[in-house]
């Protein structure tokens, strides 16, 4: 037992053991080793972010869209702050006194030690009044930044904005990487090519003394970083042609889409009202943002891919044509009388074939051509068959990109509504609906819902006699960067290409002698096709349509107008249209008796049928 | 321990004694413990205050916003904590040993089910109102009572295999469960325990085997492997003639020499493959903090620059500017010591690490006045475990261990611990005031 007892020597002997290393060891460091205390003097290593350059975007032709400009965070480190005069500084920065002592003790609740953000987005005029003042505010500092600029005031919706990133992001893990007070795309092109504009941050380590005094890069700055810009983006966008359809849109409400059949390159985007981009850069941008949104006319929102509640009118008895012909239950040179019985129409000739009633827009005539196309007698039950050949039309109406988002890179498309039985069975009850309940669809009103951009895409789909490519408004990521894989596939629809002929030749009366012949430009040798439509609306007045593509051969663009409260495609949407074409075709705009009317807004003083 | 009449009559002096002053048990406390664990509980709490103080922004001491307030709540707890402890029956801690460990494994248990994990562990219990329980902390103590308990009815020199089996189970079952919750520097802690197992009879040669292979592990990553294997060499070499009698074991020497060989080599394997990435960083600081002083070497390299610029006097109480400005993490908890090394420099780290030789040293003297084997046991155990901490907490400050996320004994910020090491001595030291009445040994 008694050599166990002696073990206490060995654990006691183990601790003094220890704690002599320890004194050893703390003797070598603390007062053998010099350089811990010249480490301790430059001890503070100071970061200081640098920010990268966001990517430009560029229209097709190389004009600048978005740019980079300078602004100014006044940054505050707390622990820095000597005596503060909250007055004065609350004068200077013409600031309430209770928000400079607010935005204070915001700052001390994020860090004692690290700088944060006082006043956000000074510009070049505030900082030259603050900066002469800012040596009397210790602890206060200017940091620079660049924030968003528009040279060109256009494609607002398009481009969408940035802003700070939003706590709720923070959290959410498919933003790693992003700091309280990185900027970040919000909407449109900037949200939707975020991780190629947002470029890489950028870290320099400065070491600075005990009082804040820089003594230089920290060892050498082997561990800085630089920042890397953000990629530029080529847009499809034609700047001139979307300027001059944002002129003629101005003071009006709707849409244009300008497409280029081939390549599905989206050349003008308008949606009016639009706004000044500029209006989201500088500090008042949360004032500007919430005034806005709250507007009665809806300048936020985004029509040509949003607004999918209107019925596409008149323009879809296209649709109708070529999916009948498919079926082969018309002909071009079948023939129906104008029976205003069946459904109103206005006077013309009677009766018509396929291209006399695209000419005319004859309701009659469609209504029997879709009676046609829905009751092929698959079933001897009526109800049965339309049901059937419902659900046979939508399927084809679906390979037009209808009822379905189109996938332009830009967020937030809506699918938009095209009939079908489920939807029918739902209201009346199944087998309780038969032609004569939704006989409306052949003329293009009732259960259809169509977003101008999927008007100007089915114009594409007719311009290149039978396929789209998907529109998009990014054509590459970098200035000589390939064109986007996504974009270049080619979606046919059901219709056969043959069956398209009929159809542009109708369209082309209908400009040449038809509703539309305010969109003619014969006189400068461009043949236009189009098709006007008018969409019945609860509102007011009834909505403006106009699809277009030219010219007939080898079509350059391919156009979709809207203009809401616009009464009739042919007095409002056409002229548009025919304008923006020459001016797209020619670079200049010969038709001035059109532009006059188009601006003086007369149309809007017709009187409603 | 069936008491004889004939035996009683033995130690009838110090019975009637005992007896007549068992309701002033303040006699027979050790003062000079209670002195050292207040000390050292009044100086944690300075520091704790230094850690966090700004010139800048003067707090109050005793403010509740800052961790020196709140620490003075957890001080005030622990003094109810102890004269609960003390007025208990003190026959209460070798009777329920095994209760209590059931208990707090069934605890340790429950945490690992349920509790939401917080910093990547999941050890924390929700108690309500923000007040968090760590049982980990508890099952130091918990697990000291019951290997008392078990070696007191046992011995463990018998070398009887399944009683080693047994105590080994008792021993390893709560770090087990602690390293399932995540909380790895808690779970080493037990390891601790072998100190008192060496001077319950374990043979040496484990103590040995234990230390060497510590001390190789930590040589290999050093120093290079061709120097260290040459070292081992002629370490053995030297052994051998020495005492030429060990040519005759030349089989075993051989077969030693190529273990070690072969565990030198498989270190690596077993850091960069084994080791959870952080683990290999704290390991990676050890060897050279200043590969990454901005990444895993940032603690290690602020901890040295902090102590270090203290000097031999230290720069004064509240007077360092290293500890201040958040350059150290972890200040009032895991890296408290760097405070007392910048402020107070080498006199006054001297004089911490004295204060806890110190208190070690008597514990064991402590220890080894019980007449109980579970008493002495329980003492070497209280021993072990605030030794490691000591060792590891101290150690990783100034790079000689690996950052271990554990606290310094009595003197880090934190409730669950500072409770758990109260616990842990004042059951010893409310076994010591009652020892008298104790008979056999």
């Amino acid at each position: 037992m008694k050599y166990l007892e002696n073990r206490k020597y060995v654990i006691q002997g183990i601790f003094l053991l220890v704690g002599m290393v320890y004194a050893l060891r703390l003797f070598y460091i603390q007062v053998v080793d010099s350089s811990y205390k010249q480490a301790a003097e430059t001890n503070a290593i100071k970061t200081i972010i640098q920010y990268p350059f966001r990517g430009l975007i560029y229209d097709r032709e190389g004009k600048l869209l978005v740019q980079n400009t300078p602004v100014y965070d006044l940054m505050v480190v707390p622990k820095e702050v000597k005596q503060l005069d909250t007055l004065r500084l609350s004068s200077l920065l013409e600031l309430p006194l209770d928000d400079v002592r607010e935005r204070l003790k915001k700052a001390r609740t994020f860090s004692y030690v690290q700088p944060s953000i006082f006043y956000q987005k000074l510009t070049t005029q505030d900082l030259a009044h603050i900066q002469d003042n800012l040596i009397d505010f210790p602890g206060f500092y200017i940091n620079a930044r660049t924030a968003r600029g528009y040279p060109h005031q256009s494609l607002s919706h398009a481009l969408g904005y940035i802003a700070e990133i939003s706590p709720k992001q923070l959290e959410d893990t498919a933003y790693v990487g992003y700091r309280p007070g990185d900027y970040i795309g919000k909407s449109g092109i900037e949200l939707e090519y975020e991780k190629f504009l947002m470029g890489k941050r950028g870290v320099k380590y400065k070491m600075v003394n005990v009082r804040g005094v820089e003594k230089g890069p920290f060892k050498e700055g082997a561990y800085d970083t630089l920042s890397v810009a953000g990629k530029n983006l080529v847009s499809t966008i034609d700047l001139d042609l979307q300027a001059y359809g944002e002129h003629l849109m101005n003071g009006a409400k709707g849409s244009i889409v300008a497409i280029e059949p081939a390549t599905g390159e989206v050349l003008a985007y308008i949606s009016a009202p639009f706004y000044d981009p500029n209006l989201f850069t500088g500090k008042d941008y949360g004032k500007n943002y919430m005034a806005l949104l709250q507007d009665k006319d809806k300048t936020m929102f985004n029509r040509p891919i949003m607004a999918d509640q209107n019925p596409p009118g008149s323009i879809f008895k296209l649709v109708q044509a070529l999916i009948a012909l498919e079926d082969g239950v018309i002909t071009p040179k079948t023939q129906f009388a104008c029976n205003k019985a069946l459904v109103n129409c206005h006077p013309h000739p009677s009766p018509l074939d396929l291209y006399g009633a695209v000419q005319h827009s004859c309701n009659p005539w469609f209504f029997q051509a879709y009676r046609l196309l829905l009751n092929q007698g698959k079933s001897n039950n009526t109800f049965t068959d339309t049901s059937i050949g419902l659900r046979d039309w939508r399927e084809q109406v679906l390979t037009f990109g209808f009822g379905q988002q189109l996938g332009i890179d830009i967020p937030g498309e809506k699918k938009g509504i095209i009939a079908s039985p489920e939807m029918y069975d739902r209201v009346y009850g199944k087998n309780r609906w038969k032609y004569s309940t939704i006989y409306s669809l052949s003329i293009g009103q009732g259960e259809l819902g169509v977003t101008p951009l999927q008007m100007a895409n089915f114009m594409a789909i007719v311009a290149n006699r039978g396929y789209y490519v998907t529109p998009h408004i990014i054509r590459s990521v970098g200035e000589n960067g390939k064109p986007l894989q996504e974009y270049q596939e080619r979606h046919y629809t059901s219709v056969d290409p043959k069956h398209y002929e009929p159809i542009v030749e109708g369209m082309a009366e209908v400009v040449r002698a038809g509703t539309a012949r305010r969109a003619n430009l014969a006189k400068v040798g461009i043949e236009v096709c189009g098709k006007t439509g008018t969409a019945q609306n609860p509102q007011g007045p009834d909505h403006a349509v106009f699809v277009a593509f030219a010219p007939k051969e080898n079509p350059k663009i391919a156009i979709a107008v809207y203009v809401e409260h616009g009464k009739w495609g042919g007095q409002s949407a056409a002229p548009i249209a025919g304008l923006m074409i020459e001016k797209y075709l020619t670079d200049t705009v010969t038709i001035k008796e059109q532009e006059k009317w188009v601006l003086s807004r007369e149309y809007l003083n017709i009187k409603s049928k | 321990m069936g008491a004889e009449p004939q035996v009683l009559q033995k130690y009838k002096v110090a019975t009637r004694s005992s007896h007549r002053t068992s309701k002033l048990l303040t006699h027979h406390m050790d003062w000079v413990t209670i002195l050292l664990y207040s000390l050292l509980v009044a100086l944690g709490w300075m520091n704790i205050y230094a850690a966090v103080y700004s010139p800048d922004n003067i707090v109050n001491i005793m403010s509740f916003d800052i961790n020196s307030g709140k620490q003075l709540v957890w001080i005030g707890a622990s003094l109810i904590l102890i004269i609960v402890l003390l007025v208990v029956d003190y026959k209460v801690y070798e009777h329920l040993a095994y209760p209590i460990y059931g208990g707090i494994i069934l605890l340790l248990l429950v945490t690992l089910v349920i509790a939401k994990p917080i910093a990547g562990s999941r050890s924390w219990l929700e108690l309500g109102g923000g007040i968090r329980l760590q049982p980990a902390e508890l099952a130091k103590f918990a697990t000291a009572l019951a290997v008392s308990k078990y070696l007191s009815t046992v011995n463990l020199r018998q070398q009887k295999f399944k009683d080693q089996m047994v105590l080994a189970a008792i021993t390893f079952l709560p770090p087990v469960i602690i390293i399932l919750q995540n909380e790895t520097g808690s779970a080493l802690v037990f390891g601790a325990f072998i100190l008192a197992f060496f001077r319950e009879g374990m043979s040496p040669l484990i103590l040995i085997i234990g230390g060497s292979a510590a001390a190789i592990f930590i040589l290999t990553l050093l120093v290079p492997k061709l120097y260290l294997i040459i070292g081992i060499a002629l370490l053995m070499g030297l052994a051998v003639w020495l005492d030429y009698r060990l040519m005759r074991r030349l089989k075993t020497m051989i077969a030693m020499f190529l273990l070690v060989v072969g565990m030198i080599f498989s270190v690596d394997y077993f850091v960069n493959n084994i080791l959870q990435p952080h683990q290999q960083n704290r390991i990676k600081a050890l060897i050279n903090p200043e590969a990454d002083p901005l990444g895993y070497g940032w603690n290690v390299t602020q901890s040295k620059i902090a102590i270090g610029s203290g000097g031999f006097w230290g720069k004064g109480f509240l007077e360092g500017t290293q500890t201040k400005f958040d350059f150290v993490p972890e200040q009032s908890t895991d890296f408290i010591f760097c405070t007392i090394g910048e402020e107070h420099g080498w006199i006054g780290s001297t004089v911490l690490i004295a204060l806890f030789v110190f208190l070690l040293i008597r514990i064991v003297a402590i220890a080894e006045r019980q007449r109980t084997v579970f008493g002495r046991t329980y003492g070497y155990c209280v021993a072990s475990i605030i030794f490691f901490h000591f060792l590891v907490n101290v150690g990783m400050t100034i790079g000689l261990a690996p950052v271990v996320g554990i606290p310094l004994p009595f003197f880090s910020y934190g409730g669950s611990s500072l409770w758990s090491f109260t616990i842990l001595l004042f059951i010893l030291i409310a076994l010591d005031a009652n020892r008298a009445k104790d008979l056999t040994r």
